[in-house]
């Protein structure tokens, strides 16, 4: 007997990151999404709410202008902006109280020691699903150095904060270094639950009539569409070292480009640029992804997971 | 604020760098005031690939149609002068806060160059209808560039022009402009955009004179939505400390006693 069609309705969209059970796989990316944006999206149909990576203290940020266009993408260097972790405890948090979809925090720290006593901090709270990471940002060291370079201060990291919260980790890692794959096993070995692959790519631009960079902190992240085919490239390589489920970040414009990143590897998809150029990205992406499914009447979206055919 | 696509009723250059685009925006819910903007993707491609922020130039409220006076300067707003009568625009607003009008009992000033004359136009309009009266300093590289002139002199506003070109648009001389303006007229709120020395000027004197004054900032924006902290400004708080703010979210348009001019 034939199965029965897959329709819309049929559909099994729901993943699984390090315990998580999210009812599909599109969420935003951290520091491209807040709660301002619910008067275009409805939150309650998205996988999980990410808001913008918090530091301990407050932070400033870095000089303007913090965002450049490029072909295919944009360089931003805002430098995590924050009101400091009480302001987050207190505020932030609170806002998304209204949703039925899991929150999932973002932490920046400059010590092994901060990170591990903001997620013993945050992780504590129950309206907080899961940990991410952020050992990648490009913007707040000199020289665009992050905290997660190097593999024994990641494994160190992780091995700390697992230490201090039951919550599911995920370890957002640098494009920034020679071999992801190499910090993608140390953030394993040191217990991480899930990888982010990845942050933005350390760039620059010149304005040739003023011969300024374009940014004011000189270099920054590179995000959007240009992107996307580096970060095909790291999940397809850190699928290929590690078991941990994978969170593709990176240039993700339309289903076609998460479903892809899926095949690479990736179990979700963060979208963050693209929620810039069409506010209403992260839905209109899941809607593409049924449509995909529909299409080549696949059932379960987990089947995409690593399904590239590689002979 | 919505994602809308509206029809071009028109979109046709007025100068040599200057264009003028109509759209029909009976879809949008919401009402627009002088000083918000909308969001434009200039092209549906990867390059341009940012949404542009456009301030509103005029607001016909009986006909539903939003205009837009926008400065052709790079690629984004080049592929927008290609947008024809009867295409689509995909615009995103309105966003932002508006202009307060807060001039009844005397005149309103305006002090904008270049581009800023298209955002303080919707602010003369509002102040035509209701019967505020209301002065201009427009200050441009060329008198080509003064185009918005006429649009305002339509709302009964009193138009001075000062140009480089002329060699009278330095600070020093539109000072001493403003300075008779003030002497002159019944001047109980100012507005500026365009222009970072101007708007140091107009902060001293409205600061002197203990004038209402606001100021629209222009930045380069990334969301528009207040969610990536792309734009920035600092703002000093009456207690003296300095609180950085959003420019799309908790402006564009600020008390200018508070903006820190960089």
């Amino acid at each position: 007997m034939s199965e029965t069609r897959v329709t819309p309705e049929t559909l099994n969209l729901e993943v699984r990151i390090g315990g998580l059970r999210l009812q599909n796989p599109i969420m935003p990316a951290s520091g491209a999404f807040g709660q301002e944006m619910d008067e275009v999206v409805d939150f309650n149909r998205i996988a999980a709410i990410v808001p913008k990576s918090i530091t301990k203290e407050p932070r400033k940020g870095n000089l303007t202008p913090r965002v450049c266009e490029v072909p295919g993408g944009m360089i931003n260097s805002i430098g995590i902006q924050s009101k400091g972790l009480e302001y987050y405890l207190a505020k932030t948090i609170p806002s998304f109280k209204g949703y039925d979809v899991p929150l999932i925090s973002s932490i920046s720290a400059d010590s092994v020691e901060e990170f591990a006593e903001m997620a013993e901090t945050i992780g504590a709270l129950p309206e907080v699903a899961a940990l991410e990471l952020n050992i990648s940002c490009p913007n707040l060291k000199g020289n665009g150095l992050a905290f997660g370079m190097d593999p024994e201060v990641t494994r160190r990291l992780m091995v700390r904060v697992k230490e201090v919260t039951d919550k599911p980790i995920i370890a957002k890692l640098s494009p920034n270094v020679t071999s992801i794959q190499e910090i993608a096993i140390a953030a394993e070995e040191g217990g991480a639950d899930a990888l982010n692959v990845a942050n933005t790519i350390l760039a620059m631009a010149i304005d040739i009539h003023s011969r300024r960079p374009k940014i004011g902190n000189v270099m920054g992240g590179l995000s959007g569409p240009s992107v996307k085919p580096i970060i095909v490239r790291m999940i397809y390589q850190v699928r290929q070292v590690s078991k941990l489920p994978i969170i593709g970040c990176g240039g993700v414009m339309n289903g076609e480009d998460a479903i892809e990143m899926m095949l690479a590897g990736a179990t979700a998809v963060q979208v963050g640029t693209a929620s810039f150029i069409n506010p209403t990205a992260l839905t209109d992406i899941l809607e593409e992804i049924k449509g995909y499914m529909v299409q080549y009447q696949i059932r379960d979206v987990n089947e995409l997971i690593g399904g590239v055919r590689i002979s | 604020m919505k994602a809308a696509k509206l029809r071009v009723l028109e979109n046709r250059q007025v100068s040599e760098r200057y264009w003028h685009m109509v759209v029909d925006a009976a879809e949008l819910p919401d009402e627009v005031k002088p000083g918000q903007f909308f969001n434009v993707r200039c092209a549906d491609e990867i390059y341009p690939l940012l949404r542009r922020p456009f301030s509103i130039y005029k607001i016909n409220k009986r006909e539903r149609t939003l205009e837009f006076l926008y400065l052709v300067k790079g690629v984004g707003t080049q592929r927008l002068t290609e947008i024809r009568a009867g295409e689509k625009a995909d615009v995103f607003g309105p966003l932002g806060t508006g202009f307060n009008l807060n001039a009844e009992d005397g005149a309103m000033l305006m002090l904008a160059r270049g581009v800023g004359i298209a955002t303080l136009a919707a602010l003369a309009q509002e102040a035509a209808e209701k019967g505020v009266r209301s002065v201009a300093v427009l200050s441009a590289r060329s008198r080509n560039d003064l185009l918005a002139a006429e649009t305002l002199e339509s709302y009964g506003a009193k138009v001075y022009k000062v140009t480089d070109e002329e060699g009278n648009s330095d600070v020093a001389s539109v000072g001493k402009l403003l300075e008779g303006i003030f002497r002159e007229e019944n001047i109980t709120a100012a507005y500026t955009c365009g222009s970072k020395r101007l708007a140091e000027l107009l902060q001293r004197m409205a600061a002197d004179k203990h004038i209402f004054a606001e100021i629209a900032l222009e930045e380069n924006m990334g969301c528009a939505m207040g969610v990536c902290f792309a734009c920035v400004c600092d703002i000093q708080e009456q207690d003296g400390s300095v609180r950085t703010v959003r420019v799309c979210k908790e402006g564009p348009v600020f008390p200018l006693e508070q903006v820190v001019i960089a």
